[in-house]
Order: structure tokens, then sequence, then C-alpha cells
């Protein structure tokens, strides 16, 4: 047996229509959720760009300086301001989903998805905080 | 995919996920766009380093780095299976993704080691 028909073990290949690559443009909750799904890549890019700063840390001051000058060039400037917006959509999709995710039950009594989300984003808003003043103070 | 590890791949997806969510914008924000822009000034090297001697700092870098890529195996598996309909390749893009995040875990985890 083939990977793909195992990856479609009850969908006979022979009765499906070909879909465009480009299914996802055809509307608008699509397109919504092909880009929540590409928020990982500039998780993933962020997440990237922490690892080469722990190297240039632990490399000495002048790796560190050429770091630090290297996200000021006009690219990292770019994917960083762009990777903001991807990063902030799926904060906001996350929390928003979470009580669909997770049903938080007390005293047997299932708590409302609006508190569940507010409590996502009150966390969210004070470990922002957090981690601005740790930074701030000087490190 | 072996089934058995199915539910651990979902619940690092679901960690990184949350990780990410709440950590990641404000450390762009700080990071990527207001020192480089020049909105603030950066932190000096002596000063960011005896932050990371502090274990608790370490374990939050290391959690802050691993769990999100394992986070973004997951999701940009499926989205290249399903969205790219590479659904032929899914192998070898399992073993690309969760190979990348192991790769990049150990990375962290040897710096941050070596760090002291």
């Amino acid at each position: 047996m083939s990977a793909e028909s195992r990856y479609t073990l009850y969908h006979p290949r022979w009765y499906r229509r070909r879909v465009s690559v480009w299914w996802w443009l055809q509307n608008r909750a699509y397109t919504g959720f092909v880009l929540r799904e590409v928020t990982s890549v500039f998780v993933a890019f962020f997440a990237a760009v922490s690892l080469w700063q722990l190297r240039a840390l632990g490399q000495g001051a002048d790796a560190y300086a050429e770091f630090l000058a290297r996200l000021g060039t006009p690219l990292f400037l770019t994917l960083n301001t762009i990777t903001f917006l991807f990063v902030l959509f799926h904060s906001i999709t996350w929390f928003n989903l979470a009580p669909k995710a997770v049903v938080v039950r007390l005293k047997g009594k299932r708590v409302p998805d609006w508190v569940v989300v507010g409590l996502n984003y009150a966390a969210w808003l004070v470990l922002s905080g957090a981690v601005g003043f740790i930074v701030l103070r000087g490190g | 995919m072996p089934r058995s590890i199915t539910p651990l791949l979902w619940l690092l997806f679901s960690a990184g996920g949350t990780v990410a969510a709440l950590l990641f914008p404000v450390h762009v924000l700080l990071t990527g766009l207001a020192v480089p822009f020049g909105w603030l000034e950066a932190p000096s090297y002596e000063s960011v380093r005896s932050l990371i001697r502090n274990p608790v700092a370490r374990l939050y870098l290391f959690v802050f780095i691993s769990l999100p890529l394992f986070h973004w195996a997951h999701r940009f598996r499926y989205t290249l299976y399903d969205g790219l309909q590479l659904k032929h390749l899914t192998e070898l893009i399992a073993v690309l993704c969760y190979g990348t995040a192991i790769l990049a875990t150990a990375t962290a985890a040897y710096l941050l080691w070596n760090m002291l």
C-alpha cells in the first residue's frame, strides 16, 4: 500500500475533481484559515532569530553587536514587521479558539466562552508587561 | 506517522501554540522592532549575559525556542499536505518538519548549557 492510498483510505481518488492549489482564495473563511496556518512559518522564523541571538551572545560582545546591527538592516526590519503582524494574528486566533479546544468546567457547570477568552487575553497582557519590564530594566 | 505518538505531537503543538501566542508578540516588538528602529535602547551585552546567568531565564529561553518550533512543525506539515496538495510526500515532510524542531531544540539546549 503506498503512502498516498494510506492517507486517503476511504476516499477513492477516481471520484474526486481536481482542486486548484489556490482553493483557499475563493472564500474569505478559507483565506483566513490558510493565513492562520501560515502564521506558524513566522513563529518558526522568530524562534530561529532567537536561536541566532543566543549563539551571538555565547560568542561574545562583538558577535552580539553584529547581530544587533543585522537586525537593523532593511531586510530584517521588513521581515520582523511582517512577523509581528502574523504573530499577532496567531495570538488573537489562538485565544479566540481556546474555549473550543478546552472546555473548562467549574462545579459541574461549563465556564462561559467569553470568560476563557478573557482570561487568555488577561494572561497575555500580564506576561507581555512582565517581559517588557524585565527586558527594559536593563536585562 | 505511528499512531502512538500522535497525542504527544498534538500536545507539543498545543503547548507551543500557547507559548507563541502569549510571548512572541512582545518579544518580536522589543527585539525585532523597538530596538532596531531606535525606539528603545538595546540592553548592554553584559546586562543580557548576567540575565541569562539565571537558570530560570535559561529555562525560559529553552521553552521559548523549542515548543513553538514543534507548533510550527505540526501546523506546517498539514499546510503542506492540504494547501499544496503534497499528500504523496507524507513521510518526507513529517521527518523534515519534526527533524528541524528536534535539531533546533538540541542546538538551543547546547547553547544554553554552554552559556554560563
